[in-house]
């Protein structure tokens, strides 16, 4: 992971609208080369758009990615595979993406498959100021060759690494000026969980609203895990339209 | 012999009444199509809800609502929505009474193969090897042999694993197996075959207990 402290990527003002950007690559002039980025998001439900389109044309590379999946072809991270931006992912599962499957056949890319549940308490943990925890998931497997194991209660469970990022890209509904998140629906996912676990936290929000707008008991995260905010209505993408069949079909 | 239809209502019918059900990718998710309203049954799919409904009417889609297939969906009343980490709380803490999952092997010892195939693409584990470790009961619904006609009902899994002695019951084309003492236990038959053929295509220790 590049070094990367938190105090010389906060940006020195102070006041009201200090999360707030105007622009997705001022926002993203926080990213280096090297970083290792958290990018929220369940397929292409719930991904930062304009963020990710706009780093795929900035001068940042080699970059490993921690996301549940990597985008599809020609949306989402696939943006950043097709600019050659990749260096290594860490996600659950990477079908859907035929640029990904020729990087890696190639040689260009590295892929760390984890469970997702597991990929989703790393980040947890690294969020909560933990360094490890056990899990019951992938004992027995393939997956868990090489990992430290120990038994509770009779149960064996495989010892799981916190996970860190210097740089986190999340996407929410609806964003306030102090940086207070609200989701919504399965656009959730991994988004709070990527938000606490890195050093620089940019969150695009689709409806930015004054302090005062959210009722502090729907607020889903809490303002201290987000540094920028960036407003944008942007692009949305269904990945797999299904529909009932109409009456009578 | 049962189509993948007669499967999934197979699979359907032996939910208990108002439990949490976990369906995954392919066959099992033709399961919802089977419920009956008074099971009062309830679906997570763990990209982050409880309570997932029908697929939206025409032209309703919306791109934040859906499965863990990734396809557009609508929430029930009385849905709920969670982030990835609150989705796997519920799933490794035993909470999902009942998981239907997809296999390409299962062996008599409850072992279970169904995320890779050694020399072909690795696509991801996704949340499989987490169901599997968490869910109070795991129930695999499929076809009992592959294409080329061998069985996928096994005495020890050859493909890498998703879990080990995960599987309490198979739903299969031919009929109904419980796993038990290391051996596939036949419980029910489908129309149409006989213990003959189940026993051709089973591969690993069999039991008849019709």
């Amino acid at each position: 992971m590049a070094k990367s402290p938190k105090q010389a990527l906060r940006k020195p003002e102070s006041g009201r609208d200090r999360k707030v950007v105007v622009d997705a690559t001022e926002a993203l002039s926080v990213v280096q080369s090297g970083m290792r980025l958290l990018v929220g998001g369940f397929g292409l439900c719930g991904i930062p758009e304009k963020l990710l389109a706009t780093l795929a044309h900035l001068p940042a590379g080699d970059l490993e990615v921690v996301s549940n999946n990597c985008g599809v072809d020609n949306f989402g991270l696939g943006w950043l595979l097709e600019a050659h931006k990749l260096r290594r992912i860490t996600a659950s599962y990477v079908g859907e993406n035929r640029e990904f499957e020729r990087q890696l056949l190639a040689g260009d890319i590295d892929v760390s498959l984890t469970p997702q549940g597991t990929l989703a308490e790393r980040l947890r943990a690294g969020g909560s100021g933990l360094a490890a925890f056990y899990t019951p998931t992938g004992v027995g497997t393939s997956y868990a060759e090489g990992k430290e194991t120990r038994a509770f209660g009779g149960k064996t469970y495989l010892l799981e690494e916190a996970l860190r990022g210097d740089v986190a890209l999340i996407k929410a509904e609806i964003g306030d000026r102090a940086g207070n998140l609200v989701y919504r629906g399965t656009a959730r996912n991994f988004n709070p969980l990527c938000a606490m676990a890195a050093d620089y936290t940019i969150a695009e929000v689709e409806t930015l609203v004054d302090e005062g707008s959210l009722d502090p008991d729907s607020v889903h995260t809490p303002g201290i895990f987000v540094d920028a905010i960036l407003h944008s209505p942007g692009e949305k993408r269904i990945e797999r339209l299904k529909e009932q069949m109409p009456e009578g079909t | 012999m049962w189509t993948r239809e007669h499967i999934a209502a197979r699979a359907a019918a032996e939910l208990p009444q108002g439990s949490y059900v976990n369906l995954g990718i392919g066959l099992p998710t033709l399961v919802a199509n089977f419920l009956r309203a008074d099971q009062n049954i309830t679906l997570q799919s763990e990209n982050g809800l409880l309570g997932v409904g029908p697929y939206p009417a025409p032209g309703t889609a919306d791109a934040d609502w859906i499965n863990a297939g990734k396809e557009t969906i609508t929430a029930t009343a009385g849905a709920a929505t969670f982030d990835s980490a609150t989705s796997f709380a519920m799933i490794r803490s035993g909470r999902i009474d009942v998981a239907l999952l997809g296999a390409m092997e299962v062996a008599a010892n409850g072992d279970l193969a169904n995320w890779m195939i050694p020399g072909k693409r690795v696509k991801g584990m996704g949340g499989a090897m987490d169901l599997v470790a968490g869910v109070r009961r795991v129930v695999i619904l499929m076809e009992q042999c592959t294409r080329d006609g061998e069985s996928k009902l096994l005495e020890r899994c050859t493909l890498p694993l998703t879990g080990q002695g995960v599987v309490d019951r198979v739903i299969t084309d031919l009929g109904v197996f419980d796993i038990e003492d290391g051996a596939f236990v036949l419980r029910e038959l489908a129309p149409g075959t006989t213990v003959e053929r189940v026993r051709e295509a089973t591969a690993g220790s069999l039991r008849v207990s019709l």
